[in-house]
């Protein structure tokens, strides 16, 4: 089950197309999308491939492993997040190709630095939907 | 087909107007452009009006405004370049025919509508994780950082640079000289990007007079400068972000742009480029094919982007310096240019400059690489 998080969780509006990725995240699972045509592995998670089209798409179970591809820690904010500062922004690239911006969660933030071995941790929303975010690997 | 030229510019001085709004200051840029033109008002045939946030009927509002009520007038949105893309619509109007003479104004009042930093649409999924315009252009820096080895130093030499052209431009946001020290030292928005490193929250309106050749030859022939390029991309569709260090987007528009109007990147002389943040400055004039991958930060520091440099770069101060009223930015760009070729531009004047580039890009959607991206060449 996802974990319970006090940092802004809103479930992103899902069409019928990604509830797939949004239902995997409610079962600790990071679902990823891939093209049966071109065997493109893509993010954001949508109905079609976006390298060729093809809206043949097979969702795999990832690994949840990936290293941080850049990152920043933002200390102005507006809105729910701003009482959340500073909090950390990153883009992960996954083992697995693509990559994905979220959070980096529980953190210490003279530890982060690109390369970083991050992994998925799965936050519970307010209305029962979760969030992708990451944590740095043990070890 | 008649070329296109730029024969009036008008802008309102950039900054805070608590006591005007959208409308207010699109009239008096409209106004400007037509008493620098030299032309009666109801020369004018058809109006474009670019802007973001200010609501239905913006343009009709200013015509109402400045007594132009009536003309066939069409609202422009397009994130940060809805100013560059209402001249391009009135260029084409031009180009096409249908009229000779046109005006295109660019207009917002963003102190009324926002305080701090920018964020993604909400239905973004980039929203749900906090994501901010400022910490996405920090990862982008910090990126470069590592790719290119540019030291935090060297992208404090940016806002410098800018701020210290904005202070000799009677009409900027800022108008203090600053140091690097001033940069490292203002306060963390989103690391590693500081205060100075993000332009500011600005009101503020430009404007363009542009006419055929029939129409400059018999009204304005004297101080006419030639609209040669005004193009046009959207982002595509970006498998994975690929494009953090380097924008495909800027080089395709830049690439319609030169071959628009015949010319190189070599041949250019100056340029006003979307420096929304620091970091901003040095993909767009890499993508722009102005500067090599990776080279433009060493170059600032050898002084080649300023005034007296070999290629200035934001000689108005830019985004950072001069402000950034969203829908009046890509026209407050031309204006720029348009002083600078006429050689109006005062203490700040580029001597010799034949060939100017102004370079917009703005909006992000989800799985795209960037929204609306102009580029617009000017020659004398």
């Amino acid at each position: 089950m996802p974990r319970p998080t006090d940092l802004p969780t809103p479930t992103p509006r899902s069409s019928s197309d990604d509830q797939v990725f949004w239902d995997g995240l409610a079962e600790d699972r990071l679902l990823l999308p891939r093209c049966t045509s071109c065997g493109s592995v893509f993010w954001h998670p949508r109905p079609f491939c976006p390298e060729c089209s093809c809206t043949r798409i097979d969702w795999f179970a990832a690994t949840g492993n990936g290293t941080i591809y850049s990152y920043s820690v933002t200390h102005k904010a507006p809105g729910n997040w701003g009482a959340h500062a500073p909090y950390v922004i990153a883009y992960v690239e996954l083992d697995e190709g693509p990559r994905v911006m979220s959070n980096i969660v529980d953190a210490d933030l003279d530890m982060l630095e690109v390369g970083l071995e991050v992994q998925a941790v799965f936050h519970a929303g307010a209305d029962g939907g979760a969030v992708l975010r990451f944590t740095p690997s043990p070890g | 087909m008649t070329d296109v030229h730029v024969v009036g510019v008008g802008m309102t001085r950039f900054g805070k107007h608590p006591d005007a709004d959208s409308t207010d200051l699109g009239a008096q840029a409209l106004l400007e452009a037509v008493a620098d033109a030299g032309i009666d008002p109801r020369l004018i045939e058809a109006a474009y009006c670019g802007h973001v946030f200010q609501g239905m009927v913006t343009g009709q509002r200013v015509l109402a405004q400045v007594g132009l009520a009536g003309l066939p007038l069409t609202n422009v949105e397009n994130a940060c370049s809805s100013g560059a893309t209402a001249i391009r619509e009135a260029s084409f109007a031009v180009r096409a025919g249908e009229y000779d003479v046109v005006v295109a104004v660019g207009t917002e009042h963003l102190t009324s509508q926002f305080r701090g930093a920018l964020t993604p649409d909400p239905s973004d999924p980039e929203a749900a994780v906090g994501a901010t315009m400022p910490s996405v252009y920090a990862m982008r820096a910090r990126r470069y950082m590592h790719e290119f080895g540019m030291t935090r130093e060297q992208l404090a030499l940016i806002p410098v640079k800018n701020k210290n052209n904005a202070a000799l431009n009677p009409l900027a946001h800022f108008r203090t000289r600053i140091t690097v020290e001033d940069v490292l030292e203002s306060r963390p928005v989103a690391d590693p990007l500081r205060l100075h490193d993000c332009s500011p929250v600005t009101d503020g309106a430009a404007a363009v007079i542009l006419m055929s050749d029939k129409a400059k030859k018999r009204f304005c022939d004297t101080r006419a400068v030639r609209l040669a390029a005004s193009t046009l991309r959207s982002g595509s569709v970006d498998v994975e972000p690929t494009s953090m260090t380097f924008e495909p987007l800027t080089r395709l528009t830049a690439q319609d742009a030169y071959e628009r109007a015949g010319i190189g990147p070599e041949d250019v002389d100056f340029c006003e480029v979307h420096d929304c943040f620091s970091i901003a400055e040095v993909l767009r004039v890499e993508g722009l094919g102005l500067f090599g991958q990776g080279e433009y930060p060493a170059a600032v520091q050898r002084g080649e982007a300023d005034l007296g440099g070999r290629l200035p770069v934001n000689p108005s101060g830019g985004l950072l310096g001069k402000g950034h009223p969203l829908g009046g930015t890509g026209v407050a760009q031309v204006v720029e240019l348009v002083r600078q070729l006429r050689g109006e531009a005062g203490n700040r004047q580029i001597e010799g400059a034949k060939v100017g580039l102004a370079h917009c890009r703005g909006g992000k959607a989800v799985g795209i690489e960037g929204a609306a991206c102009t580029v617009q060449v000017l020659t004398r």
